[in-house]
């Protein structure tokens, strides 16, 4: 059981919580990702990326969208309320050196995933430029701390509302363009997002990171739901990633997967939201 | 052959036992070879199709007497021979036929941990049953004494008579042993080591320990309170476990030995990473590991559509490539979670397939479909990726390859497409990456298999390994043999 230390709305439907878990906190490193459930009987194991951590306080951070069932209850849980199961740190670390000029765009969530890899490249001595971008600027997540950790930031919003109106393949393009070109792209987002910045970073030659996050059970590279086509070969995300090079990756291939179970999981958010309505009816009424 | 139920089996088998008891004289061998084999009672396949519970329901107290009177207690004791951990057969099966159940099940325990699950899961056709004098003289093997049978009911009668207490376990040493994985081999070690009086903490990487008996085999074949049972005499027996906690991640194993105080360790961490053909298509939607379609079902309830938030692929038509246990397990699931037709596609033929003949047995009966001397050649799909059919290429048996078996040949040009929307591959599990790569100096075989000595130590001091880890996948009683020597050496090493 993992307590629930603190939570954040940062917007609609995105959350931040400090979860109690010291054993996670004191291995993780910037990449690594947990695999959470809720129910352990009839709950469903999912995904969810650290944000941050603090190994002599024993927490790690997790920031979620509430996008499906899953997340709407964890969404609904509060400080002090438990989690039944976390499991981790899962996934390969990031490759994180010396490279010179590195390039960290985040899309939407993909920030918080973002946030310890800039911290890390930071710390190892490169030069950090950050592009983060969202649909409209109350979507824009951790730009207090991006701002303090980045040499460079580009905030881009869809809406025009906050910083460029532009997506984030725009300033990312412009920066390669740039002599010196960087040395290295770091991009983690929707994957729509992921695939079209591995197609801006191409012609330039920039090695190019992205971190994926498929449909996974165990996590441990047991299952293989997971898998997805890099440069012809199947890999699992789970255990041989989830990072791997944005230039091989079968965008295409991985978005189909991610839609496998659409119809079932859309039929159990809605009934989880007309759920959530009863509720807070019941709890008017009484 | 008409379905028979438990009643009917079990009346005839009462009365078959009355006739022999109300005679004086003891039954010659010949007059033994001529008890009726006993069937084992099952539900009929009809109903069973749409429910999860167990087919097999096990003999009656009188089956089981009957069919121990069969044997005819060789002096050389063929049978042991076949088994891996060497359970005295002959004397318990003799237990079984006087009615001594507690002598029978007692007999049995000296040597295996799990009864009722082997008694359930062991291939014994191909073990105790093969060598089995009765099946030889009767020139049947599917004659033989069903020795796994009147092993899975002496274990459950102790259970559910409330008679299955745990070891005794000596006085505390004050010695810690790490056990990572909670299957079958990681069991043994766990009972064998506490029961000496050492601490023994397990970890397991799912919410839930058990290992293949809780995430692989289904329900139908081996009821989840029976592992359950084993999981609780662990912990009566003071074992702690330890869920969520993957081992190489959460903590590396050597950290438990040279951080955490522990004085040695056992890797029971089982197969790993499914195996894919390397074919076309197979990163489609519809084509699933048979570890991933069973686990989703087994462990995470998703046959259960109403309360289970996991979801599992609502298939018309499946085809399952494999011919082992794994992939009748998956069809039999198939049949269950309600498609239409379930295909099982196996290179070679039935004489060849690695699963136990019961399962084949009962699939066929649950109407899942064999096309043997086929394989697949590349699955196809349509615009969102979805699997519309699987492309198969026919075979022929040529000449015998290393191991004896005819290689199967393609037939060329006899490609054919088999209609589906579901894909399960069955053809085996590659070893888990996890703990060799983030345990320096641990060697492994070009498959990745940890490779331990005739003690099951690793190339590493104190760190032991046993199970399918080390096999590559294997069985059930395979694993806890493995688990038993390592157990030895372990508690050996602590004496010292």
């Amino acid at each position: 059981m993992n307590r629930i230390l603190a939570k954040t709305q940062l917007s609609d439907d995105v959350f931040m919580m400090k979860v109690e878990a010291p054993l996670i906190a004191r291995e993780r490193l910037p990449g690594q990702f947990i695999i959470l459930q809720i129910d352990n009987d009839f709950g469903e194991r999912i995904p969810l990326t650290i944000a941050d951590a603090d190994a002599e306080q024993g927490w790690i951070m997790l920031i979620f969208q509430a996008v499906g069932k899953t997340t709407h209850l964890l969404a609904d849980k509060n400080a002090g309320d438990c989690i039944e199961s976390v499991l981790g740190p899962l996934g390969q670390p990031t490759h994180i050196d010396r490279f010179g000029t590195v390039v960290c765009v985040g899309g939407g969530i993909g920030v918080a995933p973002l946030h310890p890899i800039v911290k890390g490249m930071k710390a190892a001595g490169n030069r950090t430029i950050v592009i983060m971008g969202a649909r409209t600027k109350s979507l824009l997540i951790l730009e207090a701390e991006m701002r303090a950790l980045a040499d460079e930031l580009v905030i881009c919003t869809d809406d025009g509302s906050c910083g460029r109106k532009a997506l984030v393949t725009e300033p990312l393009k412009e920066i390669c363009g740039r002599v010196p070109k960087p040395d290295c792209v770091v991009a983690i987002g929707p994957p729509i997002m992921m695939k079209f910045c591995a197609e801006a970073t191409r012609p330039f030659g920039v090695r190019t990171l992205v971190s994926l996050n498929t449909i996974m059970i165990d996590g441990t590279g047991m299952c293989g739901g997971c898998r997805v086509n890099v440069g012809g070969e199947t890999k699992f995300v789970c255990v041989d990633g989830p990072e791997f090079d944005g230039h091989k990756v079968d965008f295409d291939n991985m978005m189909k997967r991610l839609k496998a179970y659409r119809g079932q999981e859309d039929h159990a958010h809605k009934q989880c939201h007309l759920e959530q309505a009863a509720r807070q009816k019941g709890a008017a009424g009484a | 052959m008409s379905h028979m139920t438990l009643e009917t089996l079990g009346a005839a088998a009462a009365r078959d036992l009355e006739a022999i008891e109300r005679r004086e004289k003891p039954l010659t061998p010949k007059e033994r070879l001529a008890v009726v084999a006993q069937e084992m009672p099952t539900q009929d396949p009809q109903i069973r199709r749409r429910t999860m519970g167990e087919v097999a329901l096990g003999y009656t107290a009188e089956q089981t007497r009957l069919e121990s009177l069969r044997c005819l207690q060789c002096r050389n004791a063929p049978c042991v021979d076949g088994c891996p951990v060497r359970i005295d057969i002959p004397a318990f099966v003799k237990a079984a036929a006087d009615g001594d159940f507690q002598g029978a099940i007692g007999i049995i325990k000296r040597n295996s941990l799990l009864p009722s699950v082997c008694g359930r899961v062991c291939p014994q056709e191909t073990q105790c049953q093969e060598n089995c004098t009765v099946g030889k003289a009767l020139k049947d093997p599917a004659k033989s004494v069903s020795i796994g049978r009147i092993e899975r009911f002496v274990a459950d009668w102790e259970r559910e008579q409330g008679k299955a207490l745990p070891p005794s376990v000596k006085p505390e040493t004050g010695r810690k042993v790490a056990v990572i994985g909670t299957g079958p081999a990681s069991i043994t070690v766990a009972a064998d080591v506490r029961r000496e009086g050492h601490q023994v903490v397990m970890f397991e990487a799912f919410h839930k320990p058990g290992g293949v008996m809780v995430y692989g085999i289904p329900e139908f074949r081996l009821p989840k309170r029976i592992v359950e049972a084993e999981i609780n005499a662990l912990k009566a027996m003071g074992v702690e476990i330890h869920t969520n906690f993957v081992i190489g991640r959460t903590r590396k194993l050597k950290d438990l030995l040279d951080k955490d105080g522990f004085d040695a360790a056992f890797v029971g961490t089982g197969a790993g990473l499914p195996k894919f053909m390397g074919i076309e298509g197979e990163n489609l939607v519809g084509v699933f590991s048979a570890n991933e379609y069973l686990t989703r079902v087994n462990l995470m309830k998703a046959h259960d559509f109403e309360r289970a938030d996991t979801p599992i692929f609502r298939s018309r038509v499946v085809a399952v490539l494999g011919g082992g246990n794994v992939a009748m397990d998956a069809a039999r699931t198939a049949v269950r979670l309600g498609a239409e037709a379930v295909h099982v596609v196996y290179r070679r033929t039935e004489k060849e397939m690695p699963a136990r003949i019961e399962e084949v047995g009962h699939a066929k009966e649950e109407g899942v479909i064999f096309h043997l001397l086929q394989n697949a050649k590349r699955i196809v799909g349509d615009d969102q990726g979805l699997v519309t059919g699987m492309e198969c290429l026919r075979y022929e048996l040529g000449e015998p390859d290393a191991s004896g078996r005819r290689r199967p040949v393609e037939v060329k040009g006899s490609e054919f497409i088999m209609p589906v929307d579901t894909v399960i591959v069955a053809i085996g599990n590659d070893s888990n990456p996890l703990i060799p790569r983030t345990t320096g100096g641990l060697t492994v075989t070009k498959w990745g298999n940890i490779v331990v000595d005739d003690t099951g130590k690793t190339s590493l001091d104190r760190i032991y390994a046993g199970g399918d880890i080390v096999l590559g996948a294997a069985t059930v009683i395979l694993a806890m043999g493995e688990g038993r020597r390592a157990a030895a050496s372990i508690n050996a090493l602590l004496k010292g």
